[in-house]
């Protein structure tokens, strides 16, 4: 009896053990649908692949909602490990300098050595800080491309195969499927973001100073310029010849092209799984438009997305959990495996390779297209662009073109008080984070 | 002799102690709150609050030189006007027609009252859904009868959808008090005023919308501040403040810039400028229109 009670006492201790021994590392996170099914997956993973560490997501509202509700934790003593931040609160995060912890450091505290060189510069370039270290790891990054309807294409007696390279040719393509009947022939998704400033860095052209932001905070807008000029104004004479129509803020844009309303829109690559998923079409996929009399045309175009930021405060063995989890995703085949899975890009150049190695490219055609436009060599003008108040100023940005194209302002006008309010706010985060 | 009818406590404790419950509820939930708006008014700090610095008044003077914000002075005064207006309008010709009402009053009631247990984020996107340009059935019957409506282009669109939106759900409240008000009417006063020869509208204009008058009062008072501080879901659900800065009322600007934009400092500015504003309107409405209110 007595041996039996010892057995069972020995029997509770062993499976009690490694519960009691593995680290909760919480992570929140804004994926949802599908992503977050993959997000889920990915914990699942690296929880089977060692015992020491238990990753632990949780959806914590959209983007701005998460890190809202981080800040509110933070300030209450009580932030998540990791915490997933998109691309506008980069700036935020970084100038916050007591409450992260640099992701290059945790991995490098870990004991994982981190070579810079693995990663492809112009997604991992925009995450890290003037002294080379990578401040928050990119987990999904994305970036602009053009959309476009092969039914429609044919319809209008436009070759499918033979997508608009330019914004003349997109003009074009616009007016002669207006002529075959098409209701809304071009429209976008996020317009600061791809009219604006993936539009500057693809020209090669600053959209503000310092670097777009990279050479400090006192960077200046500079969107102003006689090619920004052009492009608005271009895209305000297709609105009122009604080429191009304007369907809302952020991803509003996304939908009707789904839903085949409009046969050709500039969006986030990561629209793919949606698109295969929902659309009832033939679809092709194009690298964003240009003007090609402009010098250093096609350049890159920039990242979209989020990383995930370490969060300061907690102690010495969880962050060797949280390096192991950075580690983990840097590994080449879970790399590439996300890649394929959700049409975020690689991170790294192996995943690429390892990618393209198994044919998925050529299986899958137009899912390289914003790779292609990614792992080109930045210039200082195309690193990527990093502003203080960026929420603010994306926001601004919406409110002016809104004008533009309901024909209240003049392109000139619009850009001009964008550049005029957005510097106020960069002005603003310049004295509170001089230090 | 008049004998002295009413009881009178002569401790001076025991007030406090009756109203200590009510006044602890104010101070945590109203001074507080409003007490740390006006200290953070005068701070810019980070978003992770890591470092406070006092500034004094510039976020203050920050806020009178942004022309935009100057101008939703303009657009919360027409918004306001509007949802306090037609919401009382709304609601006390519905309730004057529900009183009327004798077979299946309660079910009557009990729909009109339904919209107040909504909530406003969820009033704006059920109001949006019905007027999204290209897939709202209200949008694709107006295009159908040759009427263009863009909420996303169009101010006036954009304005008539929140304001659609706020005085729905709104009406429900004022529909509840109108009503009991209506109710509390003696009968006799307004049989006497019939026997007298007045009709429907004489007596509701010279007998009963002045007996109404401490409930209008009450509920003007309430509408304002609900058209000032409730309305922001309905604004970010439906139009985001836009299109430009058309519809962005200044409780939207004070949620935008404190919960998305992170900057706390400015936001608190925001809020205490509103506050002054109502507690403006409100001494003047109870100084000016409480006159004319017969008790």
């Amino acid at each position: 009896m007595k041996k039996l009670h010892l057995s069972a006492i020995a029997l509770t201790a062993t499976l009690a053990l490694p519960a009691q021994a593995q680290t909760e590392i919480q992570w929140w996170h804004s994926m949802t649908g599908g992503l977050n099914d993959w997000v889920v997956d990915l914990a699942n993973g690296f929880n089977a692949s060692q015992k020491d560490y238990k990753i632990v997501p949780t959806y914590k509202g959209q983007y701005d909602e998460s890190m809202t509700a981080a800040i509110a934790a933070f300030r209450a003593g009580n932030a998540p490990h990791i915490l997933q931040v998109f691309e506008v609160g980069t700036a935020t995060m970084m100038s916050s300098k007591g409450a992260i912890v640099p992701a290059g450091k945790v991995m490098a505290d870990a004991g994982h050595k981190f070579d810079p060189n693995a990663y492809i510069s112009a997604v991992v370039g925009y995450y890290t800080a003037p002294n080379g270290q990578m401040l928050s790891f990119p987990l999904n990054s994305s970036t602009t491309i053009l959309n476009y309807n092969k039914d429609a294409f044919k319809a209008a007696g436009l070759d499918p195969n033979k997508p608009p390279a330019t914004w003349p040719e997109l003009a074009l393509a616009a007016a002669k499927l207006k002529a075959s009947g098409h209701k809304c022939p071009f429209t976008t998704s996020w317009q600061g973001w791809t009219q604006l400033e993936s539009f500057s860095t693809w020209h090669n052209t600053l959209f503000a100073s310092q670097n777009n932001g990279f050479g400090g905070t006192s960077a200046r807008l500079s969107v102003n310029s006689p090619l920004h000029e052009r492009h608005i104004e271009n895209l305000a004479n297709m609105s009122k010849q009604g080429l191009f129509v304007y369907k809302g803020r952020n991803n509003l844009g996304d939908a009707p092209f789904f839903s085949g309303e409009c046969a050709m829109a500039t969006a986030s690559s990561s629209t793919y799984a949606s698109i295969k998923k929902n659309a009832k079409f033939d679809f092709g996929i194009a690298p964003l438009p240009y003007y090609p009399d402009v010098t250093g045309a096609p350049q890159n175009t920039i990242i979209g997305g989020a990383s995930l930021w370490t969060m300061s405060g907690k102690p010495a063995k969880d962050y060797k959990g949280v390096g192991e989890f950075f580690h983990y995703l840097s590994n080449p085949e879970v790399q590439a495996k996300s890649h394929q899975r959700t049409g975020y890009l690689p991170i790294t150049y192996a995943a690429y390779k390892l990618t393209d190695a198994s044919g998925f490219y050529k299986n899958n055609p137009g899912t390289d297209v914003a790779v292609n436009q990614m792992i080109r060599k930045t210039t200082d003008k195309s690193r990527g662009i990093r502003l203080g108040n960026f929420v603010q100023i994306r926001a601004i940005q919406d409110e002016e073109l809104e004008q533009v194209w309901s024909g209240k302002k003049s392109a000139k006008d619009a850009l001009d008080s964008i550049v005029k309010r957005g510097n106020e706010q960069l002005e603003r985060f310049e004295k509170a984070n001089k230090s | 002799m008049a004998v002295e009818k009413r009881v009178r406590f002569k401790s001076a404790w025991l007030p406090w102690v009756l109203l200590a419950p009510q006044l602890l509820v104010i101070t945590v939930f109203f001074f507080w709150p409003a007490g740390q708006a006006l200290v953070q008014s005068l701070q810019q700090q980070d978003a992770f609050g890591t470092s406070v610095e006092w500034i004094g008044l510039d976020n203050f003077r920050r806020l009178w030189a942004d022309e935009s914000y100057l101008a939703s002075f303009q657009t919360t005064a027409v918004f306001s006007i509007l949802v306090a207006g037609l919401g009382l309008t709304i609601a006390l010709t519905l309730a004057v027609f529900a009183d009327r009402v004798i077979k299946g009053a309660a079910f009557y009631k009990t729909l009109l009252i339904w919209p107040y247990a909504v909530a406003p984020a969820v009033a704006g996107v059920l109001w949006l859904f019905m007027f999204a340009p290209s897939i709202g059935i209200v949008s694709y019957a107006l295009h159908m009868m040759g009427i263009e409506w863009n909420s996303l282009l169009n101010s006036g669109d954009a304005m008539t959808l929140i304001v659609m939106a706020a005085v729905w759900k709104q009406i429900s409240y004022n529909f509840l008090f109108f009503l009991a008000g209506l109710q509390s009417i003696p009968k006799s006063l307004i049989e006497a005023a019939a026997i007298d020869g007045a009709g429907p509208w004489r007596r509701f204009r010279t007998i009963v919308f002045p007996l109404l008058s401490p409930v209008t009062f009450f509920l003007l008072v309430i509408n304002i501040v609900y058209a000032f501080f409730d309305t922001f879901a309905i604004v970010d659900a439906a139009t985001q403040g836009g299109p430009g800065k058309d519809t962005a009322i200044l409780v939207y600007k004070v949620y935008y810039d404190g919960f998305k934009a992170m900057d706390l400092g400015g936001s608190a500015a925001q809020s205490v400028v509103l506050m002054v504003i109502v507690i403006a309107l409100t001494v003047v409405q109870f100084r000016y229109v409480e006159n004319k209110v017969n008790y």
